[in-house]
């Protein structure tokens, strides 16, 4: 914890060049983030369809609406599977890229030589990479809430179920929190910290070779994870009870 | 300049540098030489400041690295360039960006002006036409060129080279050798050399430091080291035949020229 807390002290700084700090940022934008979208859209269309389906076919009770399909499809989407589920793949893809990329850097002694220039390594690898994914993944979520809603649309219209589109649209806009979406947000921004500082923290203090960069990696994922759902759990208590 | 003034390192007890003491002058490649776990890595490390050692000073021109707070380093560093065994080149950077790379965190040069510089200094070491090409699309004796270009973009007064030619061939180990020592002289750098490699010992040597087991065992040039009566300066140096036969027979020509 203290070596992490040092790490970030000598990360959270202002840049020694803006103008490479802006170079930088834009390629992780893009590394990290739009290179995410296809996975995220992809995911996002087959859970908001499976989600729908499955719900349909456990809602047997005539008493309740079909509309509740898709109520219960928006709120979930919304609330939990954007946004924290969402992470937790992010913390795959990207946690581990993080951190076997700044282990690499470490173990061939590439951060050694941006020390010996008088650059702050720290600084000018992972304040980039922090501050582009906590721009690009609320864009990420919100591309997520969309394609999973998507999803859900189009399962209406399947026949093997008994929704139909337009009790499945009157249930998403029935009784919509506009709060929720921002609550999701707020979220993914804690959690876009979280992959990213504690990924960095990894592989910048990785001592060995190519063994010790895999492990690295896979601790990374581990820890971001774990510290996803409890950030999840904190956030949900402070923001929605 | 640079002086190192009794020295000492220790890891966990055990001393790995023994009040070391030595002086390295500008326009000379200074090589540091010893055996593996002699501790000649600890004391480059000491002079760059990636280590701490426990006592002694290490004066830049009178400065002296320990003392200095974090500024003051971070000033002394933009003076230092550094190639290291691996070449360390970024991945993610063309080799024309590598070379630019110091010089855009640092100068106050314009892009065009930037880009001229890193031009000159990849033509300086016959790489003029791989600039547009990335680290694991050259060799390893063209990285280790990236790198000196890399380390001379911004015109450092203190060179500092770990093992320059490991890994390289015979010959392209001469061609990285006599490019350091000319950069050296052209550029009157302070150059530091940690070496195993007696091909360099024996053509660039201007200053030879042999560490065993820490100690400062003997200070010589490359002439001194065939006439040197040191024993374990001679079981290091002339540990393979060849050296051996070279040995013997300057020997012999300086007996005759005696004679």
């Amino acid at each position: 914890m203290g070596e992490y807390m040092i790490l970030m002290r000598k990360c959270l700084t202002f840049p020694d060049r803006w103008s490479m700090f802006f170079k930088q940022l834009i390629k992780e934008i893009y590394k990290l983030g739009v290179d995410s979208l296809w996975i995220v859209v992809i995911i996002s269309i087959f859970i908001g369809t499976v989600i729908a389906i499955q719900i349909s076919l456990n809602i047997s009770s005539p008493l309740i609406p079909k509309f509740t399909i898709g109520y219960t499809t928006r709120e979930i989407i919304l609330l939990e599977f954007s946004s924290s589920i969402m992470a937790l793949i992010l913390a795959g893809k990207v946690g581990s890229n993080i951190a076997s990329e700044i282990g690499t850097m470490r173990v061939t002694e590439q951060i050694d030589a941006m020390e010996i220039m008088g650059v702050n390594s720290a600084n000018f690898l992972i304040l980039p990479k922090m501050v582009g994914l906590m721009i690009f993944i609320p864009v990420l979520v919100i591309f997520s809430m969309f394609t999973g809603i998507a999803g859900g649309i189009a399962a209406s219209y399947s026949s093997a179920t008994d929704m139909t589109p337009a009790a499945f649209e009157f249930g998403l806009q029935f009784y919509f929190n506009q709060f929720y979406v921002w609550y999701s947000i707020i979220k993914s921004v804690v959690y876009a910290f979280i992959i990213s500082s504690i990924a960095s923290y990894f592989g910048y203090n990785v001592k060995g070779g190519a063994l010790e960069v895999g492990k690295a990696s896979t601790n990374a994922v581990v820890m971001s994870s774990i510290m996803i759902l409890m950030a999840d759990l904190i956030l949900t208590q402070i923001m929605l009870t | 300049m640079i002086e190192v003034k009794h020295i000492t390192k220790s890891f966990e007890g055990r001393a790995v540098l023994k009040n070391i003491s030595a002086v390295f002058e500008d326009g000379k490649t200074n090589l540091i030489i010893g055996r593996s776990g002699s501790g000649k890595t600890v004391l480059i490390k000491d002079i760059i400041g990636l280590l701490r050692p426990d006592s002694g000073e290490i004066l830049y021109d009178g400065r002296d690295l320990i003392q200095m707070n974090k500024s003051e380093l971070k000033a002394l560093r933009k003076e230092m360039g550094m190639l290291f065994q691996g070449s360390a080149l970024f991945d993610s950077m063309t080799v024309l960006e590598n070379v630019m790379f110091p010089l855009d965190m640092f100068s106050k040069m314009s892009s065009k002006e930037r880009r001229t510089r890193a031009e000159f200094c990849l033509d300086r070491v016959n790489l003029s036409d791989a600039g547009d090409l990335y680290p694991s699309e050259i060799s390893g004796g063209m990285m280790k060129r990236a790198a000196i270009a890399r380390a001379i973009a911004l015109n450092p007064k203190y060179l500092f080279c770990d093992e320059p030619n490991s890994g390289l061939d015979p010959k392209t180990s001469l061609v990285i050798d006599d490019l350091i020592h000319d950069i050296t002289v052209e550029f009157k750098m302070t150059t530091v050399i940690n070496t195993h490699d007696m091909n360099s010992v024996m053509n660039i040597g201007d200053n030879i430091i042999f560490i065993k087991e820490g100690v400062k065992e003997w200070e010589g040039n490359k002439e001194e080291v065939i006439t040197s009566k040191n024993q374990a300066l001679n079981d290091f140096i002339f540990a393979s035949d060849l050296f051996r036969k070279v040995k013997e027979v300057e020997e012999e020509e300086l007996k005759e020229h005696k004679g």
